[in-house]
């Protein structure tokens, strides 16, 4: 009797384990730079490609590094959500043009609204490689001390701005 | 309009499922007549009234009827007829709608081409078939509904997914449902069993056509499926291990072992309990993939049609079937009694050690697919890779190959070990020392190549001294009229096993790939092919935007051998950059390029290149395999014996 029964026994433990895995976001992949020092760069901006910025340019304030690009097509999906942070004149928000026409990227900001105090050029995407980037967009908290405290994955929705962002960001003006 | 009488006949189909359910297996246990008469005539209705619906959600998209939510979604006015019919199961809805209507084709085909299984038995196999359907009909309606309107209706669809505008996954889909679904009649037939008590030679013969069609269905349906990733994704792979692709492997193995524990079954009447499980498990494991594609638990190259909402629905579906089996298994498997012994060294025996090889690599393969779902469930991120599942799979399937060569000249019941070795040691000699010969031909000396080639022509030449053996001591006339179709069946499934081998060794140890810099004028060498870049240009074709690239390829003294053109495309709803390889395909070797980027102002491309040899054999030998297994379901023995069964198994008690 025992032996007949036996798949049943392994059939429940799998129920369990899809049950448990349907709770879970396999698309949430933990970033081992959280909590450590946002990895420097030095790119020249959109609007004025003969000046740089650099991370130190930004130590001492909370600030948002948003990886967008005028291909992406979930970019325009939370562009309305980014641009309501940016009304909330709480942090600066700096955009990452993330392997990107310079051209296209000044249209697109011009056909949608500009949210970000700059935007930086990252032509050859490197950058993106130091921060983890893997799929645009992608979000970034960083604070005052200059490590990285948040990385949302994919587009910010109003729950995910309201419910996760947007705390992170007061707790870390405290 | 049209559309609510799609959704009309959706519900009118669900109602009728639940009546097929119901009714002729409480006919059966009960041991009412007219009950179990129902099953027919309820089982023909809802193919109607399915096939009704289905063909409205067609109309829906031929029209461009965008007020449907569904063909909004997944349509667009400018996209080719061929994808608009094809896009009906081109999105989670439609899909599920087509795997519901090819439920309802098998159980149709069950209640017309069945007529030497008893009444009862077949009432039931029917019910619990409508059980399934009723499940899924449910859960189309609920969750899932592919008539729901938009409105105001959309001005324009936002057009099928692109990587889906392609005639391989055009029909791909169905040829995997077909075989997926297919296994539901052996499951029905186990679970008939189960319940009467009957699992016995007469049923084993009654289930064997039905896997044996499903089983060819899925192999095609595969071989769709990575013939369209080799030549779409533009990766140049042909099997990823993604859990997808996982999810439809792991019942075709569970299908193979079925095939053959059937085949025991009704020789030997032995293995019974053995049998009925397998068959459960083949359609557990066609739901699980279901339930993986359609869930999102895992990430996959499928992904784009998943939804986490409707997990739970599907998981409880699952619950509720396999679970409900199993407990009837376990409750009703201790009463089944094997008529014989089975000795190691029979037929039997190696037809056992099959089963149990695939058996693991089938389990095998499920925890490599759902570990990191286990450790996500730990808290930590993993995932399995190739690595893994290439090196499980080669350890496990490589003693398979050699058991298929014994198996084949191995007798039933018994044998003796002096026979045996008299009638295999000049041709494993032979095996050993022509593979020898090849490997050394070969641009390079791999072990495992030798290995692989080993083990094709072991299979190969035993299958041709199985044959032989059946034409020794008679006239070939005589022979060929008295063989059945089952044996040739089974000979073909083996030698698509064979030719198989030989295309992923080959291609896995011998192929080449290099990514390039090239600009117009450049050229490359491999393999003893000259590939010429001569540029791209700008073409506009019906809904995307091509961008092609020109490229000759010439033999090493310099003659032209053929032009290839491959693309970037931009689908011009959805902005998605598309890549289409161009492919020169071969008996012997495939000449592939991709595009990738360009580069610079110069007109230079980022270039893939492959030499791919004898990549064909892979999806050859899957054609050979499926062409057995249409041999095998056409054996006239399942159209013979109608009377003397019938009248044993309708002495079969009710309840």
């Amino acid at each position: 009797m025992i032996r007949f029964a036996a798949p049943l026994g392994f059939f429940l433990l799998l129920v369990a384990l899809l049950g448990y895995g349907l709770s879970l976001d396999p698309k949430k992949v933990p970033s081992p730079l959280i909590d450590k020092s946002a990895p420097d760069f030095s790119l020249p901006m959109l609007d004025a490609p003969s000046r740089k910025l650099a991370p130190g340019d930004l130590l001492g304030q909370v600030w948002v590094l948003n990886v967008w690009a005028s291909w992406c097509i979930s970019c325009r999906a939370e562009h309305a959500i980014i641009t309501q942070l940016a009304r909330e004149n709480l942090v600066t928000i700096i955009g990452l043009n993330y392997k990107d026409q310079p051209q296209d990227a000044v249209n697109w900001l011009q056909q949608f609204g500009n949210p970000y105090t700059t935007s930086l050029i990252d032509l050859d995407g490197r950058v993106g490689i130091d921060w983890g980037v893997y799929g645009v967009p992608e979000t970034f908290i960083i604070g005052a001390d200059g490590n990285i405290r948040y990385k949302h994955i994919g587009p910010v929705t109003q729950d995910s701005l309201d419910n996760k962002l947007l705390p992170v960001i007061r707790a870390l003006l405290g | 309009m049209i559309p609510e009488i799609g959704h009309f006949a959706l519900i009118l189909a669900l109602c009728i499922a639940l009546f097929q359910a119901v009714i002729p297996l409480a006919g059966a246990s009960l041991g009412i007549q007219r009950w179990v008469a129902a099953a027919i005539p309820a089982t023909l209705v809802q193919l109607l009234f399915l096939s009704l619906a289905y063909a409205s959600l067609t109309w829906a998209f031929i029209n461009n009827d965008f007020s449907v939510l569904y063909v909004a979604r997944n349509s667009n006015s400018e996209l080719p007829l061929i994808y608009q019919v094809s896009g009906v199961w081109g999105g989670h809805e439609g899909s599920l709608l087509l795997w519901a209507l090819v439920l309802s084709l098998w159980s149709g085909a069950v209640a017309l081409f069945s007529p030497n299984v008893p009444r009862v038995m077949r009432a039931r196999v029917l019910g619990v078939l409508g059980l399934v359907s009723c499940g899924f009909l449910l859960f189309i309606i609920i969750t899932s509904n592919p008539f729901e309107r938009l409105i105001p209706a959309a001005a324009e669809g936002s057009d099928l997914n692109p990587l889906l505008q392609d005639i391989g996954m055009a029909i791909h889909p169905p040829m995997l449902y077909i075989g997926y679904v297919g296994f539901s009649v052996a499951f029905a037939f186990s679970i008939a069993a189960l319940i009467s008590g009957q699992v016995d030679s007469a049923w084993a013969r009654w289930a064997r056509p039905w896997t044996n069609i499903a089983w060819l269905f899925l192999t095609l349906g595969i071989a769709l499926g990575s013939w369209w990733a080799y030549y779409e994704l533009g990766w140049g792979g042909w099997w990823f291990w993604d859990p997808v692709e996982n999810a439809s492997f792991m019942p075709w193995l569970v299908g193979i072992a079925l095939m053959h524990s059937l085949a025991i079954t009704e020789k030997r009447g032995t293995f019974k309990a053995w049998t009925a499980l397998l068959a459960i498990f083949a359609f557990s494991l066609s739901l699980l993939g279901t339930f993986l594609v359609r869930s999102g638990v895992l990430t996959s190259v499928h992904a784009f049609a998943t939804d986490p909402a409707r997990g739970i629905f599907i998981l409880a579906f699952l619950a509720v079937v396999v679970g409900g089996s199993l407990v009837l298994y376990a409750w009703r498997a201790p009463l089944l009694r094997s008529a014989a012994q089975t000795r190691l060294l029979s037929r039997d025996g190696a037809l056992l050690l099959n089963n149990i090889f695939l058996a693991v690599a089938t389990t095998a393969i499920l925890l490599g697919t759902l570990y990191p779902i286990a450790i996500d469930a730990m808290g930590g991120k993993i995932s399995v890779g190739p690595p893994y599942f290439n090196l499980m799979f080669l350890v496990l399937t490589a003693p398979l190959g050699i058991l298929i060569g014994i198996g084949m000249l191995i007798r039933w019941k018994g044998d003796d070990i002096k026979r045996l070795r008299g009638k295999m040691q000049l041709p494993a000699i032979a095996v050993l020392v022509v593979a020898f010969l090849i490997s050394l031909a070969l641009p390079q000396w791999i072990w495992s190549a030798y290995l692989g080639i080993v083990m094709a022509l072991w299979i190969a030449v035993t299958a041709a001294i199985a044959l032989f053996e059946r034409f020794r001591n008679r006239k070939p006339m005589s022979a060929l009229r008295s063989i059945p179709s089952g044996f040739y069946g089974m000979l073909l499934g083996h030698i698509g096993i064979a030719v198989f081998i030989i295309g992923i060794t080959l291609t896995s140890l011998y192929n080449h790939e290099k990514d390039l810099r090239m600009a117009p004028g450049d050229s490359y060498s491999v393999a003893g092919y000259k590939f010429t870049f001569h540029g791209v240009q700008q073409f506009r074709v019906d809904n995307y935007v091509a961008t092609r690239g020109e490229f000759s390829v010439s033999n090493e003294s310099g003659d032209f051998q053929t032009s290839l053109y491959p693309e970037k495309r931009i689908y011009q709803v959805q902005k998605m950059p598309m890549t289409e390889a161009a492919i020169d395909a071969g008996f012997t070797r495939d000449l592939f390029i991709a595009l990738g980027e360009p580069l610079g102002n110069k007109g230079a491309w980022a270039i893939r290149i492959y030499y791919k040899p004898f990549i064909r054999w892979i999806w050859l030998g899957a054609i050979i395999m499926a062409l057995g297994g249409l041999f095998a379901a056409g054996d006239r023995r399942y159209k013979r014996h109608t009377t003397a069964v019938a009248v044993s198994a309708g002495m079969e008690k009710t309840g």
